[in-house]
């Protein structure tokens, strides 16, 4: 018998719910109004009252309505069917809401239950299996989606039935499996986990060192970022955090990607609803929504419903990693997230923290931040889930609350810089700023020693220190004028320039230009450095303004062009006369060459 | 607002503060509308059988034997055809001396678009202004604020932008807009000869200051209405700093934990609950909302209109321009988000180019100004961009400007003909091969 109760108050979507009989933090209740059900979820208890809160406006509600209490936490359904659905926070299909508005307590189911998939068993009877070991596969789309073990299981199991080869319903049963003591265990193709629980199912985490390519310049040149690792990017409005976002979510090497949109602009998620069914995906040869799942919660959707929102889609992360896949979630914004729990918190009369916000932020964002993460699976096989947030700092601050708790947190550091989206230098992240934790990791300098370049990470190190030199140099030239420096400080900085513009900025609305192969960019960067090594001459410093310029100009058609197109190579070799025209030392651009 | 017989009449109040009133009373739903001596107050909060009401006018005055009514019905208005034309107070009561509207009513602030049901906005909206149309081109379906200290003139460029924008419907929600500034409203809309297709409500600075909380959503309510019917609807709101004020007070009187800058924590959620009624339909209608959120001293900082930044799709900021004695749109803080879903596409495929290197070199010239100011000579160059930024500025980005969107993109390139090489300009080659050819030669 369920635990039932009646609403005795209401601020706004905080609830009192007087209950009779035992009730759990975060469990989910119904509100039964007269023509529809509200969903909510207990966020604090006392004495002989739940205190609630409703992922819906409470326009109407009155005191008196009854309450049902469902005994479970917020769960994720997890099943074939996933992939390219457009999911509400708290994983209702939005595709299936009819009208053009949402309508209070529509709640649409996740996946079909009348869908038929394609199962093919990997486990045999008799085989001994763990809470997320592999039973069988399905394929859905590009992915082989595997069927596990529920992760709610505990202990071993031995298989005793497994279906064979053919066409299943999500709930039909594929499998029996016996425990330790007996019992037989029946297994369908969906399952259900507590959005706020982390699924370990996994043997180990070690360290990520795995290079996650992204075709981003200023991010896998600079400040590269590994599967399984963390990375945010804090900025203020305006300097194209969500530009970026979607730049990483269409070129980044990952089997699948999740992005959750809480609590942006809608015409944000729209863009992405219109684009990535049509964008071409080099990886599977389909299109890009095939590998992705979005979870939108709009900024004009619940607010109760942001918080959940990014933990169903952490949550269905960590089940397709436990397939041995690699994912690549993104999170816009996750200050919002903060914002929706300090709404709470303040409802609830908490004594604040800083800013008003909770005093657990930094705690509740670090264990986020904890749920990514590359794993080894049980059977040996590998999965990594790779978690971006950006961060909207009030007043473009990066002292408030958000970003210093999420930089304790996250292992890349992405500054967007208020300055350089000023002068359209974008992407407007500052490399010098900017950090990857992960350029310090041995594990990681093996990795691209031995698979991408040798020289990789010291290009890194040397690049940013020529953008560090560079700026020293220009505020020098500042304070003392430009003939009150010597030429060579102009070159300084020039030089830090040609980077600035040739490797940092990047056209991400131009087709050539927007996603940089790693090929490519090891060439790229090799041939910028081989500039930055030669000497130039000049009489006065009002030539080498002009000179520059034009050198980066020429690079500039360089990035517009197929690499090594026809049309590359000519601006190649006008470089190479561009150069030859001040070089000093004529034997050291053969050697470069 | 008269009473009908069966409506339970309280008279016995618990608790005034200044903006709420608590009494006894049982049967009333969260958010509906009551009357307490006649004055319109709402449901903010029920503990048991103690209901908190928020009196919009205030609570001056207010006896606690006054009479409660219950309406049993959250927020609603009048809407239809009739309101055209015609303004009125935040309740939806006519302030213009003319007839009551005969119509549906409907509850405001209803509920959102499903976002997989919004089309993505493709719609430019021309508006004459380069410092709009060639930088920040603003698309149907878009929210985007004007940024401006007080003593600017942005009513009179919002007015100037909602008579150029075609728009099938301009709604004009006013929240504390002085009596001076309605007037201005009223009479450029009655001189423009549209005053048929416009519908005002207004708040102005002589009423209550939390009335204005239900300026925006009466506006958007109206807006969704003929959106329905398939127009694209115009909503201008001014000013939302004042909205937001009020917002403050609300949340002040209800004890609640101030955030940054005394604003109540749910600031960001209640500004995006009405920016994102912003839309543009699938089968034909939209809505676009131009707002204007006051800043004190360009300080983008404060709260207001950094949640604001964070919520609409770009901002456009007005500022003097000494070289030229006239009002620009200042092309380094103003950003319309959409502009990239029209630019190059609905517009000329050099659009996207020769706006940003007009900019980028307008950048320069701010650089070569410093350099005068710490007393330093300027190269060549740098003389050049100083040249190049005040014709710019005289020729594409003051406000008074009114000229076509390829008129524009030829200024831009005439502009830098004769100011720079091609190389300077850095645009890709082919462009300048197609559009940028000397004209002279």
């Amino acid at each position: 018998m369920s635990t039932k109760g009646k609403v005795v108050g209401i601020i706004s979507n905080l609830v009192t719910v007087a209950v009779d009989g035992p009730v759990m933090q975060n469990e989910i209740c119904y509100i039964n109004m007269s023509d529809v059900k509200l969903m909510a979820e207990i966020i604090r208890i006392g004495e002989n009252n739940a205190y609630i809160q409703v992922f819906e406006s409470t326009r109407g509600l009155k005191i008196g309505t009854k309450v049902e209490f469902t005994g479970h936490m917020l769960e994720a359904t997890l099943g074939p069917g996933i992939l390219s659905k457009n999911f509400d926070g708290l994983q209702h299909d939005l595709d299936k809401m009819e009208g053009v508005f949402l309508k209070k307590g529509d709640y649409t189911p996740a996946l079909e239950d009348d869908k038929l998939w394609e199962f093919t068993p990997l486990a045999k009877v008799g085989d001994e299996v763990l809470p997320g070991s592999w039973l069988g596969e399905v394929k859905e789309n590009w992915i082989q989606h595997k069927i596990m073990v529920p992760f709610s299981f505990s202990g071993t199991f031995i298989v005793k039935e497994v279906s064979a080869k053919g066409e299943y319903k999500i709930n039909d049963t594929i499998a029996v499996i016996t425990s330790e003591n007996g019992d037989e265990r029946k297994v369908s193709m969906v399952q259900k986990w507590p959005v706020k629980i982390p699924i370990k199912a996994y043997k180990e985490k070690p360290r990520p060192f795995n290079f996650m390519e992204t075709g981003i310049r200023v991010i896998d040149s600079l400040n590269p970022i590994v599967e399984g690792g963390t990375g945010f990017i804090p900025g203020p409005f305006g300097t194209g955090k969500t530009v970026l976002q979607h730049s990483l979510s269409k070129q980044a090497e990952a089997d699948m990607i999740i992005v959750a949109a809480c609590g942006e602009r809608a015409n944000e998620v729209v863009e992405i609803f219109a684009e990535f069914p049509e964008i071409d995906d080099p990886r599977t040869g389909r299109k890009l929504m095939e590998r992705t799942t979005i979870i939108a919660n709009t900024s004009n959707m619940p607010v109760a419903a942001r918080e959940a929102s990014v933990y169903t889609a952490m949550t269905i992360a960590e089940y397709y990693r436990s397939m041995g896949l690699k994912i690549l979630l993104l999170a816009d914004s996750t200050s919002r997230w903060a914002q929706a729990l300090r709404e709470m918190s303040n409802r609830m009369e908490e004594l604040p923290g800083p800013d008003a916000f909770p005093m657990d932020l930094p705690a509740i964002i670090s264990n986020f931040y904890a749920r990514a993460g590359y794993v080894s699976l049980n059977n040996g096989v590998s999965g990594s889930v790779t978690f971006i947030g950006t961060v909207s700092p009030a007043g473009g601050n990066l002292k408030e609350p958000v970003t210093e708790a999420t930089k304790k947190a996250a292992r890349c550091f992405y500054a967007l810089s208020q300055n350089r989206a000023d002068r359209k230098r974008y992407p407007a992240i500052d490399a010098v700023d900017s950090y990857s934790k992960y350029i310090e990791y041995p594990e990681f300098i093996k990795y691209m020693k031995e698979n991408i370049s040798t020289d990789w990470v010291d290009n890194i190190l040397l690049a940013k220190n020529i953008l560090i030199r560079g700026h020293e140099a220009y505020e020098q030239i500042n304070i003392l004028g430009d003939d009150g420096v010597p030429i060579e400080y102009h070159q300084i900085f020039w030089k830090s320039e040609i980077i600035d513009f040739v490797i940092l900025q990047q056209d991400a609305f131009d087709k050539v230009d927007a996603s940089t192969p790693i090929e490519r960019q090891r060439y790229m960067m090799n041939k910028v450095l081989g500039v930055y090594k030669m000497q130039f001459e000049f009489d006065s410093f009002e030539e080498v303004n002009p000179y520059y310029k034009r050198i980066i100009n020429v690079f500039k058609q360089m990035n517009y062009s197929e690499f090594h197109s026809d049309k590359f190579k000519k601006f190649e070799d006008e470089l190479q006369i561009l150069i030859k025209e001040r070089a000093v030392v004529e034997e050291l651009i053969n050697k470069t060459y | 607002m008269g009473t009908t017989a069966f409506q339970k009449i309280y008279t016995k109040i618990d608790q005034i503060t200044k903006a709420t009133c608590s009494l006894r009373a049982t049967g009333v739903g969260n958010e509906e509308m009551a009357t307490v001596n006649n004055r319109l107050a709402q449901v903010v909060k029920i503990q048991g059988d103690l209901v908190t009401l928020q009196i919009f006018s205030g609570t001056e005055g207010i006896p606690t034997n006054a009479e409660v009514v219950f309406l049993g019905h959250a927020p609603q208005l009048m809407v239809g055809e009739e309101l055209c034309g015609r303004f009125f107070n935040a309740y939806g009561q006519a302030i213009d001396g003319g007839p009551e509207v005969d119509g549906q009513l409907v509850e405001i602030g209803g509920p959102s678009v499903n976002p997989v049901r919004r089309k993505q906005p493709s719609e430019l909206i021309a508006t004459g202004i380069a410092g709009i149309d060639l930088n920040n081109t603003l698309v149907t379906g878009q929210k985007i604020p004007f940024f401006a200290d007080p003593d600017q003139p942005y009513n009179e460029v919002m007015a100037m932008v909602a008579l150029r924008a075609k728009a099938d419907k301009i709604i004009l929600g006013g929240m504390g807009i002085t009596n001076d500034d309605y007037l201005f409203f009223k009479n450029t809309f009655e001189n423009a000869g549209a005053i048929d297709r416009i519908i005002s409500f207004v708040n102005t600075t002589e009423d209550a200051p939390v009335e204005r909380l239900l300026v925006p959503d009466m506006a958007l309510t109206t807006a969704e209405y003929f959106a329905a019917k398939h127009q694209d609807v115009l909503v201008l709101l001014t000013d939302m700093t004042l909205y937001a004020d009020a917002l403050s007070i609300v949340s002040n009187r209800m004890d609640q934990i101030p955030s940054k800058d005394s604003m109540p924590g749910s600031l960001y959620s209640d500004l995006a609950k009405l920016y994102e009624k912003a839309v543009q339909f699938p089968d034909g209608g939209s809505i676009t909302i131009i707002a204007v959120t006051t800043l004190s001293g360009g300080d983008i900082t404060h709260a207001i209109p950094d949640n604001t930044g964070y919520i609409t799709e770009g901002q456009l900021f007005l500022r003097k321009d000494t070289d030229i004695g006239k009002v620009i749109i200042d092309p380094f803080r103003s950003l319309s988000r959409l502009k990239q879903l029209v630019i190059g596409k609905k517009t000329r495929e050099d659009h996207p180019q020769v706006m940003n290197t007009a900019i980028r070199l307008y950048a320069d010239a701010a650089n070569a100004k410093t350099k005068i100011e710490n007393g330093f000579d300027l190269t060549d160059y740098d003389k050049r961009t100083i040249d190049f930024a005040k014709e710019y500025s005289e020729k594409l980005l003051a406000i008074d400007i009114n000229i076509e969107i390829d008129t524009m993109i030829d200024t831009g390139w005439f502009l830098f003909n004769k100011y720079f090489s091609d190389a300077e300009t850095g645009i890709k080659s082919e462009l300048i091969e197609k559009y940028g050819k000397r004209k002279s030669n």
